[in-house]
């Protein structure tokens, strides 16, 4: 009886990650109250806190709800693609985990396959927000806000790069939590501050000088600032510098990402 | 040949020596139980032949293949269906067999047509669509043999199949597994702390007890090893030196009304032991089980105790978190 011998192969690695994807998406299409959960809390950012501060707060030459929109995407993102990594943790609560690390594909591909399973999830519904701010824009609602189609086109990518960097992050943290309670206390811990500092609410012009260090070594306030220039043409940095920088943030963190997942304890 | 080979396998975990230089040989196409109390070391050894843990010192191979240097020409080799619940239960039974095609690189026509055999193997093509969610314990573990089996290894791991389910389910899962052997001719290892179900699947089987094999036989070859079965009867005045004259009886303790025999084959001898005895008021037969095999080779019961929840429990503590 011979033996079968199966090289290491690109294809079969990518057979895998498109494996791993296939799940995910499966469940991200089961699990719908996930989807609505994901588009209410934006959109009562954008409407409740936007209209109400919006009132008393002006940025120069703009709407203040047009001014978040970009920002508020950036958080939807954030929030859904570091919870991501929680189920990681579920994963390896149960054995399912070991039926996926057990088959002929390498760690890193495991990993890059939740990544994209992951960021999968948020463009999807990054894309309805985009929608529904089209929507308001046309209908003058968040005035500021033009439903321009290659503006909107162009958010798509600076989403899908942050989103798979967060995601990452997430899965890191996934990696690392033996309890879904550690990995909520330790993802929250982080989540908020990265949205605070991120200048997704303010503009990053006239900040007190404590301030200013922190915003600057956030990796979301350099997304925001590349969605403050595809959807509204004028930001804080220029956009080679956000895309530099966002680039370089997703190279370590899926660098990290892989790293964290063949360590991973089972 | 062997078709599993391990030496001097060891693993430790800081101070704690799981798994202490077993050394084994698995011909192709045995079934092969690895039997001991919880915590002697089995599914560590067995997470070390699926290649999912390296081991401290020492190694071992399967299908030839070195356990350490490739792993991956070793999973290729072999299914595994473990001890806890490792299935989707978001995803249908059909998607995880999918699923499964995938991540071993199955083509998609292969891999509908073997998703349609080992289903219906299981007796799961009815319910393929159904969300795992709603399966019960039994037909998930059916579905996991399914899954185990459907890249065709060459060495099945069942990892405790039977724990957690009620006595009708166990029996339902040891009937799927027989029938697969006859006809996959696969070879199985099994590891699980059932007496029962060692005796029954088992052709060859290695006694485990911290991390050591300390016998290794055929389940009929270590019963006899013990001496034999146990004949209890109750008898007021029992004619001792009758039955110390039968040549198949070994040993006899009498404690008041009641004598109790150690005997070679006792279901054939009965008649003529209850001939010898004298007046029998009741008779006991208890043939020889591997729990007296452990007993004689460790000089212990086998714990029950450390008996944490089982898979079935887990996976109810699972599907009533909320995803």
């Amino acid at each position: 009886m011979g033996r079968t011998v199966h090289a290491l192969s690109l294809r079969h690695e990518i057979g895998g990650i498109a494996a791993v994807w296939y799940r995910e998406w499966k469940v991200f299409l089961r699990e719908k109250s996930r989807i609505v959960a994901s588009i209410v809390n934006p959109i009562l950012w954008l409407l409740v806190f936007g209209g109400g501060i919006g009132r008393n707060v002006t940025i120069p030459g703009m709407d203040y709800q047009a001014f978040i929109f970009p920002g508020i995407l950036a958080q939807a993102v954030l929030f859904s693609s570091i919870f991501f990594g929680v189920y990681i943790v579920w994963d390896r609560k149960i054995d399912f985990l070991k039926e996926v690390l057990v088959a002929p594909m390498s760690r890193t591909s495991v990993f890059l396959g939740k990544v994209i399973g992951g960021a999968t999830d948020s463009v999807v519904q990054s894309l309805i927000l985009l929608a529904l701010g089209a929507v308001l824009g046309a209908t003058g609602a968040i005035p500021g806000l033009h439903p321009d189609a290659s503006r909107f086109a162009a958010a798509v990518p600076l989403l899908a790069v942050t989103t798979a960097s967060l995601v990452s992050v997430g899965l890191i943290i996934g990696a690392l939590m033996e309890s879904p309670e550690g990995f909520q206390l330790v993802s929250s811990f982080l989540i908020f501050p990265t949205f605070f500092l991120s200048g997704a609410l303010f503009p990053l012009d006239q900040l007190p000088g404590w301030l200013r260090p922190l915003v600057l070594v956030d990796p979301l306030t350099y997304s925001v600032d590349a969605l403050r220039h595809a959807l509204l043409g004028r930001a804080h940095f220029a956009l080679q510098l956000d895309l530099a920088l966002m680039a370089g943030f997703l190279a370590i963190v899926l660098w990290l990402g892989s790293t964290a997942f063949r360590h991973m304890r089972i | 040949m062997a078709i599993v080979e391990l030496a001097h396998l060891t693993k430790r975990f800081g101070d704690l020596t799981a798994v202490d230089g077993v050394t084994l040989d698995i011909a192709e196409g045995e079934f092969f139980g690895l039997l001991g109390p919880n915590g002697a070391g089995k599914t560590t050894m067995l997470l070390m032949l699926t290649t999912l843990l390296q081991p401290t010192s020492g190694g071992g191979s399967v299908d030839g293949f070195d356990l350490v240097r490739e792993p991956r020409q070793v999973r290729h080799a072999i299914g595994i269906v473990f001890q806890d619940p490792s299935s989707d239960d978001t995803l249908t039974g059909y998607e995880n067999l999918k699923l499964h095609g995938m991540l071993y690189h199955m083509p998609p026509a292969l891999r509908e047509q073997r998703i349609r055999e080992v289903l219906a193997l299981v007796d799961l093509t009815d319910r393929q669509g159904s969300i795992v969610k709603h399966y019960s314990g039994g037909m998930r573990r059916r579905l996991e043999l399914a899954r185990g089996l459907m890249h065709r290894p060459k060495v099945l791991f069942l990892d405790e199949p039977t724990l957690g389910l009620d006595p009708q389910s166990r029996d339902h899962i040891w009937t799927y597994v027989e029938r697969l052997v006859v006809e996959t001719r696969i070879t199985v290892v099994l590891t699980t702390h059932y007496m029962e179900e060692a005796d029954r699947l088992c052709t060859r089987l290695a006694i485990i007890d911290h991390g050591r094999i300390v016998a290794l036989d055929s389940p009929a070859n270590l019963k006899r090893v013990v001496g034999g079965d146990t004949v209890t009867l109750g008898v007021a005045t029992p004619n001792l030196a009758a039955l110390g004259a039968l040549g198949f009886v070994d040993k006899i303790e009498r404690q008041a009304a009641v004598t109790r025999l150690t005997v070679r084959d006792a279901k054939s001898r009965l008649p003529r032991i209850l001939a010898a005895a004298g007046p029998v008021d009741w008779v006991e037969v208890r043939p020889a089980s591997l729990e007296d095999v452990f007993l004689h080779f460790t000089g212990r019961e086998m714990r029950e105790a450390g008996e944490e929840g089982g898979w079935a429990e887990r996976s109810m503590r699972y599907r009533s978190a909320t995803r």
